[in-house]
């Protein structure tokens, strides 16, 4: 599997998807600048956790503009499998590949903490390695986290099984506790807990490699 | 010496008079900045740098000692671990969250000034009683805005302290520290070199913000402080985040000759000292000083302390590539002057000469005072009568009130696990983070005991530096150097000096005893509001090594079945204690003596224990003595425990606050004691582990969900205004 990374100004988790990355597919993944305006061929752009753009604006809201993400909605709309984490799935909402937003923590805070999930649906090529319902331990860092859609479109990613994760103990005000979210293809991903950051017994957890490992069968 | 006088920019006459004599004429008002800001206590150290001279700053782990941006000491592997904390107090007490932001941008700054990746922030914090009208919004300020820079920049916020006393009222106390890692045979350093060779500015613009900061702090606080706003520097993370990436890049290839950050004094400062320890001169455009705002003066161009800045010199040819690697990362890049071997710090703008000043004078020049100092009169013993009263009911006063409360509010906050690498995050002993690629670690931590140091300064500065090197102990580590950060009261005040050097000799005799040298610091004085100092609070941040982090403990307790061993000796030494402060009301008394050989002796028997694997969890005695020991391990890995009172009466038993202890759980007690006794260490079983509850024998018990949900109820029911 040929992955890649896209590094935008104040991306801070690049590093860390790409340790992950490297550890479910034995080869370093490709990291690409944000000033690029076209993709190498890959079968997964993953984009990264951090503050790209310094979150001016709106979280998420100038990298979606940015010349890369033009080439990576198309690859998206070509069925390239698309991770967004944190931050990325700040970006995935604000350019539309995403329905819904983040919004501020209910709690107006900052928080970083182990969150636990519950997998919602298998019917993913990220989610098939877990068994629906089983529950996962991962760090959440943010400070706009708070899933917002209008019912109709909450409704719709129930009834059509879009929503990859849902938190057993919410910890941003997020509706329906969504954690994740699938598009309608299923070839993207947007959640707000680290995979990447729990991909190792010795940093506290192992819950997201399967993820990673899923992407990489 | 006499007072300071505003029309002297700042600096007292006798200091004035050396001006004249330095210059043979009068400043000009930019050369009159320039003096005061250097000769300011900030930048200068004029009344502390004697003392600091008598602390250890040798060993063979030390790569760099004091007078760099950071100190660096060897961590195997090729590698340097790259280390300092800074104060942002006035700042922060002014504007709590541009205060702390930029405290923490300042200190990262430090770091990868050095070469090194940031992999670590930690904190130390100060804030006045709970209940002053203040503290509350300083404490969540200064918590958002310390997150607010550290999780920008991707850098992990992995431990610290926090504490509270009335004596912070008017002035809080905001340490930040900062650790990187850098090769050890790339370290970058702030000495110039080459006449003729570019002097490079990189980063932001400089703007009309922190004007005066060094000057403002190296002043007291009166019931104005709140006019001081306009000093109080703004913080930009994500400029600092890409600051770090393109310095980073830069310093990949060969084209940085020095680099030095623009902090306090900002370009006056920075350009000062590269000249100064490069021993030559310097000159400078001010025209191509990239300005965020039109018509500055070179006054204020040069006294500016906006952040996020650096000045560089580089290599003939290097401009090309560093001037690509900058606009890549989005910043500001200009050749702003040139080395001279003239000696002399020489300003342009608009074409004019506007400040002319010899280098060398100037830096020799500088004042340093041996300030009178009246030593503390050794505070009487507390008389505490030998108490029955009910352990537990302590206990839950303790861990569910300010000072002993859990601090997951304040962590919360902070990103702890970016980089991936976060081994070990805030509430234990000492963080441990991988050092990135490989199976070795670091450990941190940050401390010290203020109301100590109060009572007895030099037993205060021996425990800051003795509790920091037991804290990286208790995880398994090879303590290896100490940064510090001094905070007290006016130095004018012969009290307030006579705090400052007995905590730096018990400091020194600390580090001394324990092969613990300083290599970077920081002193913070006039911390005080209407004549009223601070506690004494000399802040040690520490760094250690753990070789292999397989080979490690943490303090949870790791199951049942498990007997309790308590290290060290136990005299139930109640003044100055957490018990006697928060059950009685009462600051009295001497603290705990530390019996430095002990502390060598208990705490290396304690890490061999932890590399030979006979330890299954350890945990440092400090605030609260054993029982709040005990009640931390237990919490942590949810498991109960049983323990004994190490002396008859269990008020000093219990929490007694003894130097050079652990508390340790092991699987054979027996083997652990006889080794203990072969070492000549004190050692006796205390207890076990298991069950839900914890219970002291002979008294009452607690159950670890109660304690639990008292521990955790304090500090977010406070800041909520409960």
């Amino acid at each position: 599997m040929k992955a890649v990374v896209i590094v935008f100004p104040g991306s801070n988790c690049d590093r860390d998807a790409r340790v992950a990355l490297e550890a479910a597919t034995g080869r370093p993944p490709a990291m690409v600048w944000h000033g690029d305006s076209g993709l190498p061929p890959a079968d997964l752009v993953v984009l990264p956790g951090g503050f790209s753009y310094g979150d001016y604006l709106r979280p998420g809201a100038m990298a979606a503009r940015s010349p890369v993400m033009q080439a990576v909605v198309r690859a998206a709309k070509r069925g390239v499998r698309v991770l967004g984490i944190c931050n990325g799935f700040q970006v995935l909402t604000e350019c539309g590949l995403l329905p819904g937003a983040l919004l501020r923590n209910a709690g107006l805070r900052f928080v970083c903490r182990p969150v636990r999930l519950r997998v919602e649906t298998a019917r993913s090529p990220f989610t098939n390695g877990y068994r629906p319902g089983s529950a996962l331990r991962m760090p959440v860092a943010h400070h706009d986290g708070n899933y917002f859609a209008d019912a109709a479109t909450l409704e719709r990613l129930a009834g059509e099984d879009r929503v990859a994760f849902r938190y057993l103990d919410n910890p941003n005000g997020s509706l329906g506790d969504i954690a994740g979210i699938l598009n309608e293809g299923r070839n993207v991903l947007g959640m707000m807990p680290h995979p990447e950051r729990a991909a190792e017994a010795l940093l506290g957890g192992t819950d997201g490699r399967a993820l990673f490992d899923a992407l990489a069968a | 010496m006499s007072a300071p006088n505003d029309e002297l920019g700042g600096l007292a006459p006798d200091e004035y008079a050396r001006v004249l004599e330095i210059l043979g004429r009068k400043p000009n008002e930019v050369e009159l900045g320039i003096f005061a800001a250097m000769w300011s206590e900030h930048c200068s150290y004029k009344s502390s740098k004697k003392w600091l001279r008598t602390l250890p700053t040798e060993g063979p782990q030390v790569l760099q000692g004091p007078g760099e941006n950071a100190g660096a000491v060897d961590i195997g592997g090729g590698l340097a671990a790259v280390f300092k904390m800074e104060s942002h107090n006035h700042p922060s007490f002014i504007e709590p969250y541009q205060g702390a932001a930029t405290g923490v941008g300042g200190i990262l700054r430090d770091v990868f000034t050095m070469g090194a990746r940031p992999v670590a922030i930690l904190n130390a914090l100060r804030f006045g009683a709970p209940d002053h009208e203040a503290t509350r919004r300083l404490a969540a300020g200064v918590v958002a805005g310390i997150g607010g820079y550290g999780n920008c920049v991707g850098v992990p916020t992995v431990g610290g302290e926090c504490s509270f006393h009335p004596s912070y009222n008017g002035n809080i106390l905001v340490n930040a520290m900062a650790v990187g890692i850098a090769p050890a045979d790339r370290l970058f350093r702030s000495a110039a070199a080459g006449v003729g060779n570019a002097v490079v500015y990189v980063g932001s613009r400089t703007g009309r913000d922190g004007i005066h900061g060094a000057t403002m702090a190296s002043a007291g606080f009166d019931d104005e402080a709140g006019q001081m706003r306009p000093t109080v520097q703004v913080g930009d993370p994500f400029t600092g985040k890409l600051l770090i990436e393109a310095c980073l890049e830069l310093m990949a290839t060969d084209a940085i000759v020095a680099v030095q950050d623009m902090g306090a004094a900002g370009l006056t400062s920075s350009s000062f000292e590269m000249a100064s320890k490069g021993g030559l001169g310097v000159e400078l455009d001010l025209d191509r000083v990239p300005q965020r705002e039109e018509g500055m003066s070179a006054y204020e161009i040069m006294l500016s302390e906006s952040q996020e800045r650096m000045l560089m010199v580089l290599r003939p040819g290097g401009e090309e590539a560093a001037a690509a690697v900058f606009g890549k990362w989005g910043l500001e890049f200009a050749v702003i002057g040139r080395l001279t071997g003239t000696g002399r710090m020489e300003l342009m703008q608009h074409g004019q000469r506007v400040a002319d000043l010899p280098i060398r004078p100037l830096a020799d020049g500088a004042p340093e005072y041996d300030r009178p100092w009246t030593p503390a009169p050794p505070a009487p013993a507390a008389v505490v009568s030998p108490g029955n009263s009910d352990p537990m009911a302590a206990l839950r006063a303790i861990l569910g009130g300010p000072a002993g409360a859990s601090r997951r509010w304040i962590w919360e906050q902070y990103d702890h696990t970016v980089m991936g690498d976060t081994v070990g995050g805030p509430g234990g002993d000492a963080a441990v983070v991988r050092i990135h690629g490989t199976a070795s670690g670091l450990a941190l931590t940050s401390d010290c005991t203020p109301r100590y140091c109060l009572a007895d300064p030099v037993e205060g500065g021996r425990q800051a530096v003795a509790e920091a090197w037991r804290n990286l102990t208790a995880v398994g580590a090879r303590p290896l150097a100490v940064t510090d950060n001094l905070n007290f009261g006016n130095p004018e005040r012969p009290e307030v000096m006579g705090q400052f050097t007995g905590c730096i000799r018990g400091m020194g005799e600390a580090c001394r005893a324990l092969d613990f040298p300083v290599v970077s610091g920081n002193v913070s004085l006039y911390n005080e509001t209407n004549g009223r100092a601070v506690l004494p609070t000399p802040v040690v941040g520490a760094v250690g090594l753990l070789a292999d982090l397989a080979v490690r403990v943490g303090m949870a307790l790791p199951g049942p079945g498990l007997a309790l061993v308590l290290v060290g000796e136990t005299r139930g030494h109640l003044g100055r204690s957490l018990w006697l402060e928060t059950v009685e009301g009462r600051e009295e008394g001497p603290p705990p003596p530390v019996d430095l050989a002990a502390e060598r002796r208990n705490g290396d028997f304690v890490r061999a224990g932890i590399r030979a694997g006979r330890i299954a969890a350890c945990h440092d005695l400090s605030d609260g003595g054993l029982l709040v020991a005990a009640a931390e391990m237990a919490l942590a890995g949810g498991v109960g425990a049983a323990l004994r009172s190490p002396l008859d009466d269990a008020v000093a038993g219990l929490f007694g606050e003894d130097q050079a202890r652990y508390l340790l759980a092991v699987e054979d007690p027996e083997d652990v004691l006889e080794r203990a006794a072969a070492a000549g260490v004190p050692a006796r079983r205390a207890g076990d582990t298991g069950g839900s509850a914890l219970t002291v024998e002979g008294h009452s018990s607690i159950s670890l969900d109660e304690l639990r949900d008292l521990h955790e109820a304090w500090m977010p029911a406070w800041i909520a205004g409960g």
